[in-house]
């Protein structure tokens, strides 16, 4: 494991991703999702939503950090909005 | 009234121009079969005409080469052929690319083919997901994945062997080959499943008796596919090896020596590397076309 | 077709998972975890945050290896893909001149690519290459180690040679599955050339052709052997594409952090279109089956 350098940060970044992978399951084992059309152009499931909320805040980090001084934080927060957003009325 | 004879000298015109554009329709499907031969060989001379000159190269000796330009060989020589089936560092390359290829068709068919079946039977949480996942494989440049491959590798004690090679391939052969067989699977209906089971078949045994057999030209297509693409494949290849498992792709770079490039031996040691690729689509001829749809025409 | 629902059929999916995921999971994490770092040993690494990312999204030098990347992809795509119809639709498809055809169509596509490098830098050669030789008797004075046009143009012409074939042969095998009534009732219908293109052939290749775009798209803009063993991404640097400049980063100069944060934006760029491919495959196939039912 020593190769692959670790650090706090990113191995974080990584267990938020695995949590929530394993929390859509869970939840799809609860209640099933139904593809529906929300103000995206084409119909959806929730993790269709999720995934195209994580594509975007990978954009909306990488706009923040290359070509504007703003901090990381806000770059994060507006990216869980989002996805928040997204999630409900995508 | 066509058959009456023509009374004015109007109705004669257009009688003969009517059978004039009908003789012209008549001939214009030979003619038109004419120029589509001539299209379809000049394509073909376009294809041919680069490798033509690689092949001329390789019977040529160095000095004819760089002496002037010659359109067959002159001199015609094979002791570029002779030095790289002599020398172990030439032929061994060879050996060792097609050692990797066969490992690499070997792993991806066998993981992929219950992972098509399962893709094209069943639905299950995830499926769309995961079968986009393996295709961003599939999309992902070997040169992102070069430098944790060879500290992988390197930490695990694979590098410079030929599994390693075989497992690198099989990150973009696998979601391939599964997103091939997947078609072909599709392709038989169901109904066999249903009364294969029926008829007390277990899992397994269906799989092997009855499945496989029937979408045989499925897999040799995939096989062909496998073969190709990690063939082909040299950035990893190259990447992943040093001496003891260098593939051709590497050993070919060695022709650049300190008296400029060896061209004679590169070319013959290109036109080795073309051959296997021809004897492998010889096979396939019939079904590769539906394999380059993925099965799904 | 009707699929069971039946998460059962993760057993049959398992094996291909764990080695899917040994060879780009476990190498993606490393990679993001390079990204964050200055890294000179698996012991002597500092903490950078995102300063790499800022870095590599700021250099002049690779914004331009992204837009030409672009400027590559799209034209071989405007070039290949007619081209591609055009030659499947006059290939034989019967007898043994369909079967020789088929083999010398794909042999391109059999070259290893360092090779097809290789076989394009003997032939473009002016003095002992075909092709240069011959465009510099005809008084053009090709040459394209100094002329980034000539140099262009050759990259071009090579991957038009090199995968016009998987799109011929893409299209050939959509054209094959037309029933042959189709076309006699084109033929009682006196349909043009045209019309039977336009309304029979062209909608049944449309499946073929998106698969074929999205192959396309994206083992264009992943190229490297070609070009590296033609031009060696020069004159300059103007046919270094994305995948050379990030090789001579990470195994060149060795910058591991830097190289990791650029793979990953050169990553995401690839996902994106990916995906916009991938959904809209889907929503076709979906249309089509609902047009149908």
């Amino acid at each position: 494991m020593d190769w692959m350098v670790w650090t706090t940060p990113t191995a974080v970044f990584f267990a938020v991703i695995a949590a929530m992978l394993v929390g859509m399951t869970a939840w799809e084992v609860v209640s099933p999702t139904v593809e529906r059309k929300g103000f995206l152009p084409i119909a959806t499931t929730r993790g269709d939503r999720l995934f195209i909320g994580l594509l975007s805040a990978a954009y909306i980090h990488l706009a923040v950090v290359g070509f504007t001084q703003l901090s990381i934080w806000l770059a994060l927060g507006g990216s869980v909005i989002w996805l928040l957003i997204l999630m409900r009325w995508g | 009234m066509s058959d009456s004879l023509p009374t004015t000298p109007e109705a004669v015109r257009q009688r003969a121009a009517a059978a004039d554009s009908r003789r012209r329709r008549q001939a214009r499907p030979v003619s038109r079969q004419w120029r589509r031969r001539g299209l379809m060989a000049a394509y073909i001379v376009f294809v041919l005409l680069p490798i033509y000159w690689l092949l001329n190269m390789s019977f040529q000796s160095n000095t004819e080469i760089l002496g002037g330009l010659t359109l067959w060989p002159e001199n015609f020589t094979t002791e570029h052929y002779a030095k790289i089936f002599t020398e172990p560092s030439w032929y061994m390359g060879y050996v060792n690319s097609i050692i990797y290829v066969l490992m690499n068709m070997l792993i991806s068919i066998a993981v992929a083919l219950p992972a098509a079946y399962a893709f094209s039977r069943y639905q299950f949480i995830g499926d769309k997901h995961l079968f986009f996942w393996l295709l961003t494989n599939l999309m992902a440049p070997p040169a992102v994945f070069l430098l944790p491959y060879f500290q992988l590798y390197y930490t695990v004690g694979l590098f410079d062997t030929h599994i390693a090679v075989a497992l690198a391939h099989c990150l973009f052969n696998i979601p391939l080959a599964v997103w091939i067989l997947e078609g072909f699977m599709s392709g038989v209906p169901k109904e066999i499943d249903e009364t294969a089971f029926i008829d007390g078949y277990s899992f397994p045994r269906f799989f092997v008796k009855i499945f496989i057999p029937m979408i045989s030209s499925g897999i040799g297509v995939t096989l062909f596919f496998l073969f190709m693409f990690s063939w082909v494949e040299l950035l990893l290849a190259s990447t992943l090896t040093a001496t003891h498992a260098q593939p051709i792709a590497s050993v070919m770079t060695q022709t650049k020596g300190a008296s400029g490039i060896d061209w004679g031996t590169l070319a013959a040691a290109g036109t080795l590397t073309i051959l296997p690729g021809i004897v492998v689509v010889y096979f396939v001829r019939n079904h590769i076309a539906k394999g380059f749809a993925l099965g799904r025409t | 077709m009707t699929k069971v629902y039946n998460n059962r059929a993760w057993w049959l999916i398992l094996p291909m998972l764990l080695l899917v995921a040994f060879s780009a999971v476990i190498p993606v994490m490393t990679v993001v975890n390079y990204s964050v770092q200055d890294v000179f040993d698996a012991h002597t690494r500092f903490f950078t945050g995102t300063e790499w990312f800022r870095e590599m999204l700021n250099d002049p030098a690779l914004q331009a290896a992204v837009l030409r990347q672009f400027a590559f992809s799209l034209t071989v795509l405007a070039i290949e893909v007619p081209l591609g119809i055009g030659i499947a639709l006059i290939m034989p498809k019967k007898g043994w001149q369909a079967s020789a055809i088929l083999i010398l169509v794909t042999m391109p596509l059999l070259i290893p690519w360092n090779v097809v490098g290789s076989i394009w830098q003997i032939f473009t050669r002016g003095d002992i290459g075909l092709m240069g030789w011959s465009l510099r008797e005809l008084g053009y004075g090709y040459n394209i180690t100094s002329s980034p046009l000539d140099a262009w143009v050759t990259i071009i012409l090579m991957d038009v040679w090199h995968w016009t074939p998987l799109i011929a042969l893409l299209c050939f095998s959509g054209l094959r599955s037309i029933p042959d009534a189709y076309y006699q009732a084109a033929r009682i219908d006196r349909a043009s050339k045209w019309a039977v293109f336009r309304y029979i052939q062209l909608p049944k290749l449309t499946n073929v052709l998106v698969i074929g775009v999205l192959l396309r798209f994206m083992h264009s803009f992943m190229i490297y052997a070609e070009p590296f063993v033609l031009t060696g991404g020069g004159p300059g640097n103007s046919t270094t594409f994305l995948s050379q400049s990030l090789t001579t980063m990470a195994i060149g100069q060795q910058d591991l952090g830097p190289s990791a944060a650029f793979s990953l934006i050169y990553f995401l760029i690839i996902l994106l279109v990916t995906w916009v491919f991938y959904t809209a495959i889907m929503n076709m196939q979906k249309d089509d089956n609902n047009q149908e039912a």
